[in-house]
C-alpha cells in the first residue's frame, strides 16, 4: 500500500441492503478486521469522503438519495459496490419495487461479490479501490473496455 | 413561545446504518412531535412467492434482514410446516432453538456496541464487536456463512451439528461469557453510560400495551411477555423465563438486552444437554394449501409470519409483520417531549431493524 499518500475516507450508504452487507462493513472497522490501520475511516459526511460503499440495491424510494451523495463527494472518487444485490440486484432483481444494480445510477468502478461479501474480500475491494483513486488523481485512469460482448 | 423548526434526521446519517428518516419538529431543544417517513430500503419480496416456489422461498425469507436472518428462515418454515402437516425431527428443532438463541445473542451484541456507538463510547463499541466476531466464528463453522446461513429448510435442516463439535462450542460458550461478563459490567455500572440513558424516553407499561410495543421495549415497561413462552419448536422443553424489566427508559430496555444474553446462553446449554439423536432432514412431498399463522420471538420482538398455500408450487400469499413495525408508534411517543441529543440514542433503543419493517 505504498502507493498510498493519504488516509482515504469512505462514506457508506445502505441502499437497500438485508443488512447483512452492512454488518459486514462495520465488522470491516472493528478489532478483528481493523481497516483503521490503513488510515481508512468511516465518515458520516459525503464531502469528507473519498470512497463511497454502496450495499443493496437502488429502489424508486432511495435512487435520489444515492445520486445526492455521489454528487457530494469531491473528485476524484471512487465507488464500492458491495454485495451482489449492490452489483446485480441478487435474488430481488424480480421485486416489483427494483431498479437494479448501483451501476443503474452511478459508475461502479469495484464489485465486491458474495451474499454477505465477506469482511475479506470488502477490503480487497476497498484497497482496488484505493488503486483505481491514485490512478484518478494522476489522471491516468481509463475504464476497461468489457470485451466478449458479442 | 420559541418558534416550531423543523429538523430532518436521516436517511444518511452517521449513527444509523440504515436509512430511515424522521422529521423531527423542535422547540428550542426539545422535540415536540416526530413524523416518520419510510420507504427506502422497501423491496417487496413478499410478492417474490409467486415467482420462487416454496422450498427456495426460505432462502428469500433469510434475506428479509441480515441480522435475524436465521428466525426468518425458521419463521417461514414453521409455517408451511404447519400446513403441510410435517413432523420435523426433535433433533432438528433442539438444533434450530440452539441456532435461533445463538442469533440472539449476536443481534444483542451487535446491538449493544451500536448503542455504545450512539452514546459515544467508541471503545464500548470496539469490544462489543470485538466478542460479537467469537459468536460469528461459531456460526460460520457450523453453517457455513457469518451472516446468511441457508440451513434450515422446510422439513428440517440442511445440516446437523456433530456431538463433539457441539461440545466444543459448549467450552468456546463460556469463554465468550467470561468475555461478555466484563463488558456487561460496563453497560450496568458505568456512569457515563447510566447518565445518558436512566431517564430518558421513558415509556409506561400502560403506553407499551395500548401502543403495541413487542420485545424488549415491552419488557422494559414492565411487561412480561415472551413469544417463545406459546412453545414452538424446542421451546416447550426448555426452562426459562422472560426478562423484566420495570423503569421503561433507555437504561432498562438495555439492561433487558444485557440480561437476555446470559439467557440465550443458558438456553444454548440447555439445548446441548438435551440434544436427542436422529436424522435432521426429512423428505417433503406435495404442496402447502391452507393458511397459518406463525408466531415467532425475534431478538426484536413478536414476528408473525402469514402464510397461505392453494396447493400449487407457489404460496399464493405470504405476509411479515416485524417487531419494529410495532415499536414504531411507541418510538413516536418516547421522542415527544424529549431533548435533541438524546434522540439517536431513544431511536436506537428500539432496535431498530428497517430492512425487516420494509422488506
Ligand atoms: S448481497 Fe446478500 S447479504 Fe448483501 S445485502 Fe444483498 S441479500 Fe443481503
Amino acid at each position: 500500500m505504498s502507493f498510498l499518500a493519504k488516509s482515504p475516507w469512505i462514506v457508506h450508504y445502505d441502499a437497500s441492503s438485508c443488512n447483512g452487507c452492512d454488518i459486514e462493513v462495520l465488522a470491516c472497522l472493528t478489532p478483528m478486521y481493523d481497516v483503521e490501520r490503513f488510515g481508512i475511516v468511516n465518515m458520516g459526511n459525503p464531502k469528507h469522503a473519498d470512497v463511497f460503499l454502496v450495499t443493496g440495491y437502488i429502489n424508486t424510494q432511495n435512487v435520489d438519495v444515492v445520486r445526492n451523495i455521489y454528487n457530494q463527494m469531491p473528485d476524484p472518487k471512487v465507488v464500492v459496490a458491495i454485495g451482489i444485490c449492490a452489483s446485480t440486484g441478487n435474488i430481488f432483481r424480480e421485486c416489483y419495487n427494483t431498479i437494479g444494480g448501483v451501476d443503474k445510477v452511478i459508475p461502479v468502478d469495484v464489485y465486491v461479490p458474495g451474499c454477505a461479501a465477506r469482511p475479506e474480500s470488502i477490503i480487497d475491494g476497498v484497497v482496488k479501490a484505493l488503486g483505481i483513486l491514485e490512478q484518478k488523481k494522476n489522471k491516468t485512469y481509463k475504464k476497461p473496455e468489457i470485451s466478449g460482448a458479442s | 413561545m420559541p418558534k416550531r423548526t423543523i429538523i430532518p434526521f436521516g436517511p444518511q446519517h452517521p449513527v444509523l446504518p440504515e436509512p430511515i428518516h424522521l422529521d423531527l419538529a423542535v422547540r428550542d431543544e426539545k422535540v415536540v412531535e416526530v413524523i416518520p417517513s419510510l420507504g427506502f430500503v422497501h423491496r417487496g419480496l413478499e410478492l417474490l412467492v409467486t415467482r420462487k416456489d416454496f422450498m427456495d422461498m426460505v432462502l428469500v425469507a433469510e434475506r428479509i434482514c441480515g441480522i435475524c436472518s436465521f428466525i426468518h428462515g425458521l419463521g417461514y418454515c414453521q409455517g408451511v410446516e404447519e400446513i403441510m402437516n410435517l413432523q420435523v425431527s426433535p433433533r432438528a428443532k433442539y438444533l434450530r432453538a440452539f441456532w435461533a438463541e445463538l442469533s440472539r445473542v449476536h443481534s444483542h451484541i451487535l446491538w449493544l456496541g451500536l448503542a455504545a456507538d450512539a452514546f459515544g463510547f467508541e471503545s464500548l463499541f470496539m469490544h462489543s464487536w470485538k466478542i460479537r466476531e467469537k459468536i460469528l466464528d461459531i456460526f460460520e463453522e457450523t453453517t457455513g456463512g457469518r451472516v446468511i446461513f441457508g440451513v434450515c429448510k422446510v422439513g428440517g435442516l440442511r445440516k446437523d451439528i456433530e456431538n463433539d463439535v457441539l461440545e466444543r462450542i459448549r467450552k468456546t460458550m463460556d469463554e465468550i461469557e467470561a468475555d461478555y461478563r466484563t463488558i456487561a459490567k460496563v453497560f450496568k455500572e458505568d456512569y457515563s453510560v447510566k447518565h445518558r440513558n436512566c431517564g430518558v424516553g421513558v415509556l409506561t407499561a400502560d403506553e407499551a400495551y395500548k401502543l403495541g410495543a413487542v420485545g424488549p421495549t415491552l419488557r422494559a415497561s414492565g411487561i412480561s411477555q415472551d413469544m417463545r413462552k406459546i412453545g414452538y419448536g424446542a421451546y416447550g422443553d426448555l426452562n426459562f423465563e422472560p426478562v423484566v424489566e420495570k423503569d421503561g427508559d433507555c437504561y432498562a430496555r438495555t439492561m433487558v438486552r444485557v440480561r437476555e444474553v446470559y439467557q440465550s446462553f443458558d438456553l444454548m446449554r440447555q439445548c446441548i444437554d438435551k440434544m436427542p439423536e436422529g436424522p435432521v432432514d426429512m423428505k417433503v412431498t406435495g404442496f402447502p394449501k391452507g393458511e397459518f399463522f406463525s408466531r415467532l420471538e425475534q431478538p426484536r420482538g413478536e414476528v408473525v409470519y402469514y402464510i397461505k398455500g392453494d396447493g400449487t408450487k407457489f404460496i399464493q400469499r405470504y405476509r411479515v409483520r416485524t417487531p419494529t413495525f410495532a415499536n414504531v408508534p411507541p418510538l413516536v411517543k418516547m421522542l415527544g417531549g424529549c431533548d435533541l441529543a438524546d434522540v439517536p440514542v431513544i431511536v436506537l433503543t428500539i432496535d431498530p431493524c428497517i430492512s425487516c419493517t420494509e422488506r
